[in-house]
């Protein structure tokens, strides 16, 4: 089976975010970029599939952000090819827009699946494994907690749905799936292996191509949520008390 | 069928025989929004036999229910196919559907599909003259985004819990119109093939919306029945830091911090936990976090949203009761 | 020798020495699935007896886990992130390097960062990650910062700069990680210039003067911050004004015990501060056990305790209870939490304190609790 994982980086919530000048972005002078978590998981998939039933792996991803790096240890960890489409704006493309980029790139040879995170943290206009999906005319499945090949021609993923709930889907490929979690979490790389990935594997580099995206939705202000500092702490008996917590509660939606 | 190009759409979730508890968050929203554009709330449901759920809707003007099949289960391309074709023909202003296993697949198809614009995520919804205006949760919670959408039809997933879902019941029974599939459903490229019940035994943690956190301050194991019916109350779970675990009170896949699992719940009410940093590494992402310690220098209060610096022998056994009072007693 | 020394072997499905029969056997996979190689915590005890010099520690235990690793079998996933982190941010919390300053914000004396000093300091005080991100450690880089400026020594910090040197990567298995921390430590070391390292953390001790010479072929004079200031006892011992009233009994780390013979200079430095008198726990000096934080054990805490029921830092808060001392003294980042913790876990909690000698010394100098101006 031919697939190709998605991969895309969003930023590094471990520095504190900051909003640029223009107060629609953020701004880049202290920002990190890593892959994004649920790709991350699309990745693992995918070699699993490949050591059970054979096939390759590529991995892809928009020139941004330390791609490379995520590319790098893709090869490491055990893709057969990894491939970086480059040209991207510096500000990055959105979700619609990313996946018409992939959608253009991938027709001309389509794998028999693709793999992607079902969704990433810096999400606003879509999710583009879903979106990908529609624009291509593939069978789209979501938030799946594994995907298995039983046969030919068709995967079998299983969707999760809350409570510890699933679907057993059997999807006919050529087919898109939008994984949230592997079976397995992410295989470790050892570092050695990343370094030995850098020196003798290369990258395969092409242009993204130009695509045509309908208006989308633009931030006009971009903020953070007030913080707090330390807890306001409640007075009162307890059974004062025990009324403002449900209080708090019903106001967020928690109790009806 | 009559449009008036102003009407909002939900999207209605349904999973063995029940509509989805946020979808009443969506049609107390939608009401709201479908008066300021002017225009009409309609719920669309799609299923097998489940006509009786359309008397739920009645805070819609209207209930499009397709009956079809090959819509028992859920599926994104039988579903999606079905409101895509319903959509290009009615034209609804706005579409909303719920930031779901089932929403998120539909959304992302639907607004792909059709070629209209998709925000996700959202916390907020208002109308400003002809345009949909939403607030964005992105980063975790972290960031915020103030986003504009134009056109004249737009897609939104929303966030559980953004919005009360009391605005959305009602006793009356909505106008119903029953339709067959307006596209053929039988050559599917997918198909359930059966439905996988959670494992009796363990939860995982990390997907409870609500956790009960109990540490060292709960004493002992004959306490934990407690914090049990607390969760229970809460539609949640009992997780614990580790000397709780160590103990063996609860299995390891209820431990929350460094060695154990990391938890984002919407709501996360920490009994007797001091704070330690190798707990709050494991919960600091929790949307609204609320402690009990009879402490008040203990470190978990400055993560907490709330403290309360008591006895939680004390205030346990009155929130009990406060929220025994206000849970409906089942059907 | 080394089963019987190992204090974990209990736990263990096949002993160090066990392991070593299987491996010569050529049964490696069997070692490598086993729990073996996840409970060692680099105390070094088996190292130190071995009347064959083997490098247990240093070597056998890497050089398993690394296998495991390589395999691909799944890793603990505490160690997974720890790893994961001190790659990717240099240090095993995953904290931003920029908030590597942080503690200093409130140490109440100036901490100079040697990039903008620019000029050569007398000593290049290597905090290392415990202390600058870990709260309960933050207070000992704290007291640190201010007993160094009290006495007018000429020392500045890397800041941000700052990576982990990699001791307990290293013993973790990541041999790649470890090279690549010690390229990145090394190209720091030669920016700038300084008359020596000092180190408040043990394990950056143990590979800054054990690991990094040979590996490297760069020798650069480091001392862990007890030799350090007993070499400066003339200028410390007129600070020590304020009486510290009580029975101290101090627990020799692995790292500066075992492996390097520092038992004289913590007991001096304990010994001057006035009112203090020192009472020795069972298994001292070369005989100490372990924390437990070692090699790999801070993050492997869920594993160890799932396989032995039991916390090494428990047995060892016994000793120091023992002695019916007031505080227990100690010299490593890991232990301060760890022995807190321990005497929590095992109903002990108040009867002993926890101190780094550091703390005591910013106490009894009457530095301690300085709030900036």
């Amino acid at each position: 089976m031919n697939i190709v994982v998605l991969l895309s980086m969003v930023p590094d919530l471990v520095e504190e975010l900051e909003i640029a000048p223009s107060g629609v972005a953020l701004d880049t002078q202290w920002l990190r970029y890593l892959l994004s978590e649920s790709d991350d998981h699309a990745l693992e998939q995918a070699l699993l599939l490949k050591e059970r039933h054979g096939g390759r792996v590529v991995a892809m991803a928009l020139d941004r952000g330390e791609a490379e790096e995520a590319l790098y240890t893709a090869l490491a960890r055990g893709a057969d090819e990894a491939v970086k489409l480059t040209g991207i704006p510096e500000e990055g493309l959105g979700k619609r827009a990313a996946a018409a980029v992939f959608g253009a790139v991938l027709k001309e040879s389509p794998p028999d699946l693709i793999l992607a995170g079902v969704q990433a943290i810096d999400d606003m206009d879509g999710h583009t494994a879903g979106a990908l999906a529609g624009l291509l005319g593939l069978p789209y499945v979501g938030v799946t907690r594994s995907v298995d090949a039983p046969g030919a021609g068709k995967v079998l993923v299983q969707k999760e749905y809350p409570g510890g709930l699933a679907a057993e889907i059997e999807v006919d490929l050529p087919a898109v799936v939008g994984v949230l979690s592997a079976p397995q979490p992410p295989r470790y790389v050892p570092v050695a292996r990343i370094r030995e990935a850098r020196k003798t594997k290369t990258i395969s580099e092409r242009e993204a191509p130009s695509v045509a995206v309908p208006e989308g939705p633009v931030i006009r202000r971009l903020f953070k949520p007030e913080p707090a500092e330390r807890a306001e702490m409640l007075d009162g008996t307890p059974e004062e008390m025990a009324k403002q917590i449900v209080t708090i509660l019903e106001s967020r939606g928690l109790v009806r | 069928m009559s449009t008036s190009g102003q009407d909002v759409w939900v999207y209605v979730e349904h999973l063995k025989g029940q509509v989805a508890g946020h979808t009443y968050e969506l049609l107390g929203k939608g009401r709201e929004i479908a008066g300021a554009l002017g225009g009409r709330l309609v719920a669309v449901l799609a299923g097998s036999e489940v006509q009786p759920l359309a008397g739920t809707l009645g805070v819609a003007d209207s209930v499009l229910y397709v009956e079809d099949a090959g819509l028992a289960e859920f599926t994104p391309e039988g579903h999606g196919a079905v409101l895509r074709a319903l959509a290009e023909k009615d034209l609804p202003r706005l579409m909303l559907f719920g930031a779901t296993s089932a929403g998120m697949d539909l959304a992302a198809l639907v607004s792909a599909t059709m070629g209209i614009p998709l925000v996700v995520n959202c916390k907020e919804i208002v109308i400003e003259g002809d345009r949909v205006v939403v607030t964005s949760q992105m980063c975790g919670g972290k960031l915020l985004g103030e986003v504009e959408t134009v056109g004249k039809m737009v897609a939104l997933t929303v966030l559980p819990g953004a919005f009360p879902s009391q605005k959305g019941l009602s006793d009356q029974a909505p106008a119903v119109q029953k339709l067959l599939s307006p596209v053929l459903l039988d050559r599917l490229r997918m198909r359930v093939t059966r439905l996988l019940e959670p494992e009796a035994g363990d939860v995982d943690i990390t997907r409870a919306p609500v956790l009960v956190a109990i540490g060292r301050g709960i004493q002992r194991q004959d306490n934990l029945p407690l914090a049990e019916e607390l969760a229970g109350l809460l539609g949640g779970a009992v997780c614990a830091s580790r000397p709780v675990i160590d103990q063996g009170w609860l299995p390891l896949t209820r431990q929350v911090g460094k060695s154990g699992m990391v938890v984002k719940p919407k709501f996360y009410l920490a009994l007797g936990i001091s704070g330690a940093s190798e707990h709050v590494e494991g919960m600091k992402e929790s949307e609204l976090t609320i402690a009990v310690n009879s402490d008040p220098r203990a470190p978990i209060f400055d993560v907490a949203d709330y403290g309360v610096a008591a006895d939680m022998f004390d205030l346990l056994p009155t929130l009990i009761e406060e929220l025994r009072a206000r849970t409906p007693s089942p059907s | 020798m080394c089963g019987g020394a190992c204090p974990l072997a209990f736990a263990m499905e096949y002993t160090p020495r066990h392991s070593i029969y299987l491996l010569k056997e050529g049964l490696l996979d069997q070692v490598l699935k086993s729990n073996t190689l996840w409970l060692c915590v680099s105390c070094y005890n088996c190292t130190a007896r071995c009347p064959s010099g083997l490098k247990i520690t240093d070597v056998l235990f890497p050089a398993l886990r690394d296998a495991a690793m390589s395999a691909g079998h799944t890793l603990p996933a505490e160690f997974k992130k720890a790893l994961d982190n001190t790659y990717r941010y240099g240090n095993s919390f995953g904290e931003a390097p920029r908030k590597r300053m942080d503690w200093a914000r409130v140490a109440g004396v100036p901490v100079p960062i040697i990039s903008q000093l620019k000029r050569p300091v007398e000593a290049l005080w290597l905090v290392e990650c415990y202390p600058s991100y870990h709260p309960r450690n933050q207070l000992q880089a704290q007291a640190m910062a201010r007993v160094l400026h009290s006495m007018g020594v000429d020392f500045a910090v890397l800041g941000p700069e700052e990576r982990c040197v990699g001791d307990c990567e290293r013993l973790s298995g990541e041999a790649g990680l470890f090279e690549s921390l010690v390229e990145q430590n090394i190209s720091l070391f030669d920016k700038y210039e300084f008359d020596e390292i000092v180190t408040a953390d043990p394990h950056a001790y143990n590979s800054l003067t054990r690991i990094y010479p040979p590996q490297t072929g760069r020798q650069f004079p480091v001392r862990h911050y007890v030799e350090f200031l007993a070499a400066r006892m003339d200028a410390l011992r007129p600070l020590l004004k304020n009486r510290v009233e009580a029975r101290v009994t101090y627990h020799d780390n692995c790292c500066l015990g075992r492996m390097s013979g520092l038992y004289e200079s913590p007991r001096e430095l304990l010994r001057a501060i006035p009112g203090i008198s020192l009472v020795e726990m069972p298994f001292a000096r070369e005989n100490a056990l372990c924390c437990g934080g070692g090699g790999g054990g801070m993050w492997l805490d869920t594993v160890i305790w799932q396989a032995a029921h039991e916390r090494l830092s428990d047995r060892r808060v016994a000793h120091a209870l023992s002695t019916g001392a007031d505080i227990m003294a100690v010299s490593c980042p890991f232990e301060a939490s760890r022995f807190e913790d321990a005497l929590k876990s095992t109903g002990n909690e108040g009867k002993i304190v926890v101190k780094d000698i550091i703390e005591l010394l910013d106490e009894s100098a009457g530095t301690q609790g300085v709030k900036p101006a």
